[in-house]
């Protein structure tokens, strides 16, 4: 379905070069939902701008059903991290969601339909004429789901799109794309800096090091398919998971590119700092 | 809105304005100066000079003008606004050129215009365009320029571009920094107006008060000049009641974000 092969980027300043990515591999199934997840700054948003067709890598590919992305695919929705900046303030929530579906040419009635649709699974049923800043930031980000879920992509990438919302929000928010995911067979990948929100969301976790960027570890996540915050949360094999998602991610600040596994066995042991 | 919030409103929009004129009426009560005349003698002379004829002769005309001008201004600046703003190489090649013309003060270009446009209106609509359009040329840019990444990458991803992109995102990301260029251009219009009619005119406000500063009609002249600070105030007001009607939205979001 989704292929990442190679992906390398380097950005290149006036005078200096970064290289984000060195280089990243893995495969995302039809229908999966898979987390990734990394340390502060790995180039998690690096890498979804090129699957997205947002930025040209610098080496390697991204296929998409076995064809090279070279510009924004059709049949793909982004979900950014910073709400109150992908919304439309000119628009109300409805013209919002509305807007890309009319390059479809659906028709007046399906629009309507789909619109009405993603609103109400989202929760939105009753704020079509409100503005994007009349609402508070869970629900503009709501809008932004509502958005793509009317837009019937067959992947959706999310941007850490819950990192700028209230603890409890976030919960919910976390339900209703779990929720979205099994009613819609859509593929989803979902990029977090939060660990918690890595193991409960996914189905697998892709672990990435620090930057210069490589798959650290491709975890699958075994924890029964129905998943609540609470029960989930106090599971056993979700504190295991989570432990091991957090100890990789610290071995993830020793190792990049540059290192091989050696050096990173040398590095200090993270199970002593943990609480 | 309260009657009680109306009124107040009402009485800080009028109140500096009526306080002026009562100074105004008071200290000019008995004047004798030829030049300085008591306002009600400009006031009995704005009754006589403003109404009937010289309505139609001399201040449509000059309105006309205004529109014209302006209206050509807000197209051309917009337009090339959007082009300059959007597509680096052009701006790398305008911008001296721009900044070059633009620091020509206007009225210095009525006489080359006459060179070519003649004396008449062509003449004068060329004139307000000039020194309308940069004000609003330059805001466009900025606007254009600072439309938001994260909305046009929004904007990509769901296919959103050519036409569609300019209308729905650039043209209305831009709008609150246009409408700010747009606001200064009126006042520059109103001044390019009176110049224009002051240097070769058969009609109009300008034209009309040098007539009456040539023939001593000092009185009428005031009335004049009095009319045109009314016409601005008018224009602004309209300008503002507009504005309030397409910018809503912005000055929700703006209201929004200052109190989280």
């Amino acid at each position: 379905m989704l292929d990442v092969r190679n992906l390398q980027k380097i950005y290149t300043g006036r005078n200096r070069k970064v290289e984000a990515l060195r280089n990243l591999t893995f495969h995302i199934g039809a229908g999966e939902l898979v987390c990734l997840v990394g340390p502060s700054g790995c180039g998690k948003t690096t890498l979804l701008k090129c699957m997205a067709g947002l930025l040209a890598p610098t080496a390697g590919e991204v296929l998409l059903e076995g064809r090279p992305v070279d510009g924004p695919p059709e049949g793909m929705a982004v979900v950014f991290q910073e709400y109150g900046r992908s919304l439309f303030a000119w628009m109300n929530v409805r013209d919002n969601v509305a807007l890309p579906l009319r390059r479809k040419k659906l028709g007046k009635a399906r629009e309507r339909e789909l619109v009405d649709h993603a609103l109400k699974v989202v929760g939105l049923a009753d704020a079509h004429e409100a503005y994007p800043w009349q609402l508070s930031g869970g629900m503009q980000q709501r809008v932004a789901i509502a958005r793509a879920v009317a837009y019937e992509p067959k992947v959706l990438l999310m941007d850490e799109p819950f990192a700028a919302v209230d603890a409890q929000t976030r919960a919910e928010l976390e339900d209703l794309i779990r929720e979205l995911w099994r009613e819609l067979g859509v593929t989803v990948l979902f990029v977090t800096h939060d660990i918690d929100e890595a193991v409960y969301l996914g189905q697998r976790t892709v672990i990435l090091s620090k930057s210069p960027t490589v798959v650290q570890e491709d975890l699958t996540i075994d924890l029964p398919d129905e998943r609540d915050q609470l029960h989930t949360r106090s599971s056993p094999r979700f504190a295991e998971l989570r432990a091991h998602v957090y100890e990789q991610i610290q071995r993830a600040k020793y190792r990049s590119g540059d290192t091989d596994t050696e050096v990173v066995d040398r590095a200090p042991e993270p199970a002593e700092t943990r609480s | 809105m309260t009657a009680l919030t109306v009124l107040r409103r009402a009485l800080l929009l009028l109140g500096l304005p009526a306080v002026l004129f009562a100074v105004w009426w008071y200290a000019t009560a008995d004047s004798t100066d030829f030049y300085v005349p008591p306002l009600s003698a400009i006031l009995e002379a704005f009754g006589k000079v403003w109404t009937g004829e010289r309505l139609l002769s001399d201040v449509v005309p000059s309105l006309l003008r205004l529109t014209a001008g302006y209206l050509l201004a807000v197209v051309i600046g917009v337009g090339l606004g959007l082009l300059v703003g959007m597509r680096r190489a052009v701006r790398d090649v305008l911008e001296p050129v721009l900044e070059l013309f633009r620091a020509i003060p206007p009225p210095v270009l009525v006489p080359v215009i006459m060179l070519f446009a003649g004396i008449g209106d062509t003449m004068k609509v060329l004139v307000i365009v000039s020194g309308c359009v940069w004000p609003i040329l330059l805001n466009t840019v900025e606007g254009v320029r600072a439309v938001d990444e994260v909305l046009s990458d929004t904007c990509r991803s769901y296919g959103i571009t050519g036409v569609a992109r300019l209308r729905h995102l650039v043209l209305r990301g831009a709008s609150p920094q246009i409408v700010t260029g747009m606001r200064q251009a009126l006042s520059i219009g109103i001044i390019l107006m009176v110049i224009s009619e002051m240097f070769a005119a058969s009609n109009g406000l300008g034209f009309t008060i040098v007539q009456f500063q040539r023939s001593f009609a000092i009185p009428e002249m005031w009335s004049g000049v009095l009319l045109l600070g009314i016409l601005g105030f008018l224009l602004s007001l309209l300008f503002r009641f507009a504005e309030n009607r397409a910018l809503a939205w912005y000055h929700g979001l703006r209201n929004a974000r200052r109190t989280p």
